[in-house]
């Protein structure tokens, strides 16, 4: 077996071993002694009961904004599903019979499971119907139909009452996008 | 009392020891599993282990809960705490676990081999603790399963033959993975052995015997500086003049013999998948967990009888623990109260945690630092009834009771001599672990080199040096 050729030759104490043994061993014990002094050193989250808190600019689950008068912003303009990389947003558009001049999304679905995050379709929206302001990472489901949000289950995201906002805003509710009531009690 | 000791005693005494024997060993691995599991988190700046949760009544509630059921008031709380204890649980679990799962044997495999290979693995294991000695005597019965002539002989010979079992599960599994993987454990071992079995001759040479608890027992007497000074502990092989590099050189052998890191190469699982285990699943693969661990506090057991005086407690001789005996365990009983408050008082605080902060207030998880400070409070109200027991001359009155004037000194001897070897033993299985998640993997070449070209030399060189020293001091000193 050919061996590579060190890089330089070792000095006494490193081709003997132990004394670079003792040294790393020495690192690695002086972390478990802090470690054992101090249990909230560690950077980790205890997931489930604590969660971490993300960055106000953090871009989660998708959710669809409405008007005053409870309508969808949304003008089913079809920008989104134009620039989607990929291809994840699926509208069908129809026209509004109260105001022949407008469209709207008859229905909008987003394919989580195909989105990438990219929030190209937040910085396309021309009406500011669509934002990712919601901080929700906890995007999942029991099977794979589940995972298309549809249009109500966008727009109702932020009322308060879905698990996935009440985790997301448990301790912040200030940071709260508009919608999130934040009377609502904590759960475990 | 007497006349029943006269005709059972020495039956109950060889059952004790037999049981203790394998308990011992089979008590310490799922807390070195534990303790594997911590301590590498620890390394690397994680918490580790600490949710699964074992759900009991909580004692503390039980006032308020019969107070709450003698009134009728419906209850607005769970009387439950949820033990984590820091992790242990896991080990609980992950030994469900394995005994639950589908146990698959491949098509492919030498049944009867591939069958009895962990089996050989496991046994192997718990046999070698039979001749460590665990305490010198109890009413004249020795503490050792079996005090044979040969005992380092026998610990050399049961080691090697735990790789047949590695080597039997890599043969029989007809598996290219699990082949490779037997065939470097005994290469491994093949070239291990031999410093192992030389830097154990400086022990023999200074104790002049062979046997375990003979070698333990020379190191228990006095330290004799050159027939000047005398120190009344510490005549430690490892604190001989070539003591030293005799125990380096069998410490870092019993790595290799016991397959750890960093010459864990039979299951190097970046090249060999699983290694010699590849094959195996549910509990046949937990008997090989288990006798890598077994190994590991049997490698650590002879290690600390070899070479740090095995159940010697420093500066406390056998007689002097008879002697003295219960002022003894009157000064440990006042010695453990403050230690047992400190944990209480530990316990208490962790109550201040961002954890508990974050979880909803009737989580039962709430419950265990309360939970933990009151047995940490049992602990050392405990100690200081021992504390009172002992300066009452409790064990003097017991053996009067008894009718056998050493049974109280024995028992604490027994008790202490316990201690210490649990205490050495989990500080070299600490060390195990500690190097592990410290130093990456030997490669093959180097594991070779290292064997034959440095540690072989050096426990051949060592051996002279220290039978010329022994030679020296017995014509000069003696």
């Amino acid at each position: 077996m050919a061996l590579p050729k060190p890089d330089k030759k070792l000095t006494f104490s490193e081709s003997s071993y132990l004394i670079e043994v003792v040294k790393g061993m020495a690192l690695t014990m002086g972390h478990v002694i802090k470690n054992i002094l101090d249990q909230d050193r560690f950077r980790c989250v205890e997931y489930p009961d604590v969660r971490k808190e993300m960055a106000p600019r953090y871009r989660g689950a998708h959710r669809l904004m409405v008007r005053p008068d409870g309508k969808v912003k949304c003008v089913a303009c079809m920008c989104c599903p134009t620039v989607c990389p990929a291809k994840c947003i699926n509208i069908v558009a129809a026209e509004d019979p109260n105001d022949p001049a407008e469209k709207f999304p008859l229905s909008f679905d987003i394919d989580m499971l195909r989105c990438i995050f990219c929030g190209f379709c937040v910085e396309a929206c021309p009406k500011d119907a669509i934002r990712m302001d919601t901080r929700i990472y906890e995007i999942n489901a029991y099977n794979r139909q589940d995972m298309i949000h549809s249009k109500t289950y966008m727009v109702n995201l932020m009322d308060g009452q879905k698990p996935e906002a009440r985790h997301a805003y448990r301790d912040s509710s200030a940071s709260a996008p508009a919608g999130y009531s934040s009377d609502e009690p904590p759960v475990a | 009392m007497s006349e029943f000791w006269d005709s059972w005693g020495g039956w109950i005494v060889v059952l004790l020891r037999c049981v203790f024997s394998v308990a011992f060993v089979m008590q310490i691995v799922p807390v070195l599993i534990w303790g594997e599991r911590k301590g590498a988190a620890y390394v690397q700046d994680r918490p580790g282990p600490n949710r699964a949760p074992v759900d009991i009544p909580n004692p503390l509630d039980i006032p308020r809960l019969l107070g709450d059921v003698l009134a009728g008031r419906p209850l607005k709380y769970k009387p439950v705490v949820s033990l984590r204890a820091a992790g242990l649980v896991h080990t609980l679990n992950d030994v469900v676990k394995l005994a639950f799962k589908e146990d698959i044997t491949p098509n492919h495999v030498e049944k009867f081999y591939w069958t009895i290979a962990p089996v050989i693995a496991m046994t192997i294991a718990l046999c070698t603790f039979s001749v460590v000695p665990f305490g010198d005597t109890l009413l004249g019965y020795k503490l050792q399963v079996s005090d044979m002539d040969g005992g380092l002989l026998f610990v050399l010979a049961m080691t090697s033959l735990g790789v047949y079992g590695i080597m039997l599960a890599g043969w029989a599994s007809n598996n290219k993975f699990s082949l490779l993987g037997g065939l470097r454990s005994s290469a491994q071992m093949v070239s291990y052995e031999l410093a192992m079995g030389l830097s154990a001759v400086v022990v023999f040479l200074q104790a002049g015997s062979v046997s375990l608890s003979d070698i333990a027992a020379m190191q228990a007497q006095p330290l004799d500086i050159l027939g000047v000074v005398q120190i009344p502990a510490l005549n430690w092989t490892v604190f001989s003049p070539f003591g030293f590099l005799a125990f380096v050189l069998f410490f870092v052998s019993a790595f290799a013999e016991t397959n750890r890191t960093p010459f864990d190469l039979p299951e190097g699982e970046a090249e060999l998948v699983g290694g010699y285990h590849t094959e195996y699943s549910s509990f046949r693969f937990a008997l090989f967990f288990m006798a890598e661990y077994a190994n590991m506090v049997v490698a650590s057991s002879v290690t600390a009888t070899l070479f740090f005086g095995g159940y010697d407690v420093p500066f406390l001789s056998g007689e002097t623990i008879r002697a003295n005996a219960d002022l003894i365990l009157g000064v440990l009983g006042v010695a453990g109260i403050p230690a047992f408050l400190t944990f209480a008082v530990i316990a208490w605080k962790r109550q201040g945690r961002p954890f508990y902060a974050a979880i909803p207030k009737d989580d039962p998880r709430q419950n265990e630092p309360k939970f933990f400070t009151a047995v940490w409070l049992g602990a050392a109200g405990a100690h200081a009834a021992l504390a009172a027991v002992g300066f009452m001359g409790g064990l003097t009155a017991l053996s009067t009771w008894a009718e056998m004037p050493a049974l109280g000194g024995d028992l604490l001897a027994l008790v202490l001599h316990v201690t210490c070897l649990i205490v050495k033993v989990l500080m070299f299985c600490w060390v195990f672990i500690w190097v592990r998640w410290t130093l990456p993997r030997f490669r093959y070449d180097q594991l070779m080199n290292l064997g034959w070209r440095y540690m072989l030399p050096t426990a051949l060189v060592n051996v002279f040096l220290a039978a010329g020293w022994i030679i020296v001091r017995h014509e000069l000193f003696a």
